[in-house]
């Protein structure tokens, strides 16, 4: 069934459209994570304008999120101060992004801008991922069993000023690392149309030392918010939001995330880990193909204001 | 005096037995709903003549679509360390978003060079690009690319020989409009030509327009983008909370 997209301006089959939705959000149930980094891409393969798919990934992200929170709020896995600090950084990154979005698009650099993000920050966290899951499995099948973490890390990070005291994380530490991770988040939620739980989540965890119980929900919390406010954003600046094409990416998302989630279950950590990791870099790749490949056409046409 | 007069009626003469276009089309506006796809559009029409037809050349007719014009930035890819990116760029400054040329036969036969500048038929004649030449060394090139990438989307087509002429009185064509489509007015122009002239021309306007769900939600993201926004926020939230929700019930 084709079906026109009333912002995006092209027709588009609805049923692939639900099927991918469908497909990355049985991915990001399996592996607990938004999903936008796979949904925003897609889009560009089937032709959405780059504008309209980051927008619109940012949205999709909001409902999955959403979806994913309430599971850690009965889990009592949010910490709200620390989410509300992350979310000052975000925000404010936020609209950083989104202004660096509109340069970017009248300089016609934004496709490439947009590429070049995805190669670098997700070839960056799959290869760190993969290399990571891949340690813990090899450590996990020697006798002997997984060394033992320290709970509490002196860093560099406890010597900075406005220190504040995180209750459910357990943590007495400057705002400044939040809050600057935060706003690193918010700007490429705005440029990627990510919700930036793949960085937010090792950050939370190595640079910040929080216990893993609290982290998915907390970054959760944070994403919802960061990645509503750049929707907003992009609604209000340049228009790019398509309703009915995130309505249909949410309706087989949110089918998908439900299902993954079964099957997450019944795989080992590790496994789903570097299953996942492969996946980051797999995206990474093709995008960068794109970039090294010539192209069969060299030349693009777009429309620009009078 | 008499004889000027009568040179002036020899020349009004062939005016008085002109051949004139009486044209239709299937329909005069397209809807974009939800389900649009592409639409085909009918043009038909008549040569209707107050006398016998005049001698000389077959009669032959051109159909144009012309979808409303903007200025359109060309962009050309180069290597740049090692990857391609978008480097030189032209400016051209109207050019339709849809062109449709359909005929009775090869352009370069039945139009001649200085009708096809009077009229502005051709697709090349309806790119406005003056003053390109200073932006880029090879400016016919992004032009020349401008047309080929139209072409290729749909939006440019050349339809030679599609308009079926009948016993010099009857012609009708198709011409379709794709599923990418711009809102906004179609021109459709009608040509009669003899002997490589236009000798009657007609006009025709085609309202593109969005409709329904496409109309209201377009307009309200352009009107009240605050309101799109939170509106969009609103029923993403809803659908993951009615997922777990859900799920949760089917669980229990």
């Amino acid at each position: 069934m084709q079906l026109y997209l009333p912002i995006a301006e092209v027709s588009v089959n609805a049923f692939l459209i639900l099927g991918l939705g469908g497909i990355v959000g049985f991915l990001s149930g399996m592996f607990g994570v938004g999903g936008g980094f796979l949904i925003t891409p897609l889009l560009f393969f089937i032709g959405v304008p780059p504008a309209v798919a980051v927008a619109t990934g940012a949205n999709q992200v909001v409902a999955s999120s959403v979806s994913g929170v309430l599971a850690q709020l009965r889990r009592k896995g949010v910490d709200f101060t620390m989410g509300g600090v992350l979310l000052a950084g975000g925000i404010v990154g936020s609209m950083l992004g989104v202004w660096i979005f509109g340069v970017m698009t009248r300089l016609g650099q934004i496709d490439l801008f947009v590429q070049l993000c995805y190669v670098i920050f997700l070839g960056l966290i799959g290869a760190m991922m993969f290399q990571e899951s891949l340690r813990s499995l090899l450590r996990s099948r020697k006798p002997g069993g997984p060394p033992i973490r320290r709970s509490h890390v002196h860093s560099w990070a406890h010597g900075l000023p406005f220190k504040m005291k995180f209750r459910a994380s357990g943590l007495y530490i400057s705002v400044i690392p939040p809050v600057l991770i935060g706003a690193t988040v918010g700007v490429l939620s705005a440029v990627m149309g990510v919700g930036g739980g793949f960085i937010l989540v090792p950050a939370m965890i190595y640079l910040l030392g929080m216990p893993t119980k609290v982290v998915i929900g907390t970054s959760l919390f944070q994403i919802i918010f960061v990645s509503g406010f750049t929707t907003v954003m992009h609604a209000v600046n340049s228009q790019t939001v398509d309703m009915m094409l995130a309505l249909i990416l949410i309706l087989g998302g949110v089918v998908g995330a439900q299902i993954g989630t079964r099957v997450g279950v019944r795989l080992k950590a590790e496994q789903l880990r570097i299953m996942l990791s492969l996946l980051v870099m797999a995206v990474s790749i093709r995008i960068a193909v794109d970039l090294l490949v010539r192209p069969s056409e060299l030349y693009s046409v777009a429309v620009v204001l009078p | 005096m008499i004889r000027a007069l009568a040179l002036l009626l020899a020349l009004a003469l062939p005016a008085a037995a002109q051949e004139v276009i009486v044209a239709g089309m299937s329909q005069n506006r397209v809807s974009i709903t939800a389900d649009f796809d592409g639409s085909e559009i009918l043009i038909y029409g008549a040569v209707k003549r107050n006398a016998p037809a005049p001698e000389g050349g077959p009669l032959e007719v051109i159909v144009t679509v012309e979808g409303p014009s903007s200025p359109v930035a060309v962009r050309r890819k180069d290597r740049v360390a090692g990857i391609w990116i978008n480097n030189a760029s032209v400016r051209v400054d109207s050019a339709p978003s849809f062109y449709a040329v359909a005929t009775t036969g090869p352009l370069d036969h039945i139009l001649s060079d200085v009708d096809n500048l009077r009229y502005g038929i051709t697709i090349e004649r309806m790119i406005r690009a003056i003053g390109i030449a200073d932006e880029a060394d090879n400016a016919d090139e992004f032009v020349q690319a401008l047309l080929r990438v139209r072409t290729e989307e749909g939006r440019y087509r050349v339809l030679e020989g599609k308009v079926e002429l009948t016993e010099d009185i009857l012609f009708r064509t198709d011409v379709i409009l794709p599923a990418n489509l711009t809102e906004g007015e179609y021109k459709v122009r009608l040509f009669l030509l003899r002997d490589q002239r236009v000798i009657a021309s007609q006009e025709r306007v085609i309202g593109v327009r969005k409709e329904g769900l496409e109309r209201f939600i377009f307009n309200l993201a352009q009107e009240q983008p605050l309101a799109y926004g939170l509106l969009s926020l609103a029923l993403a939230a809803l659908a993951g909370w009615g997922a777990s929700a859900a799920f949760r019930l089917i669980r229990a």
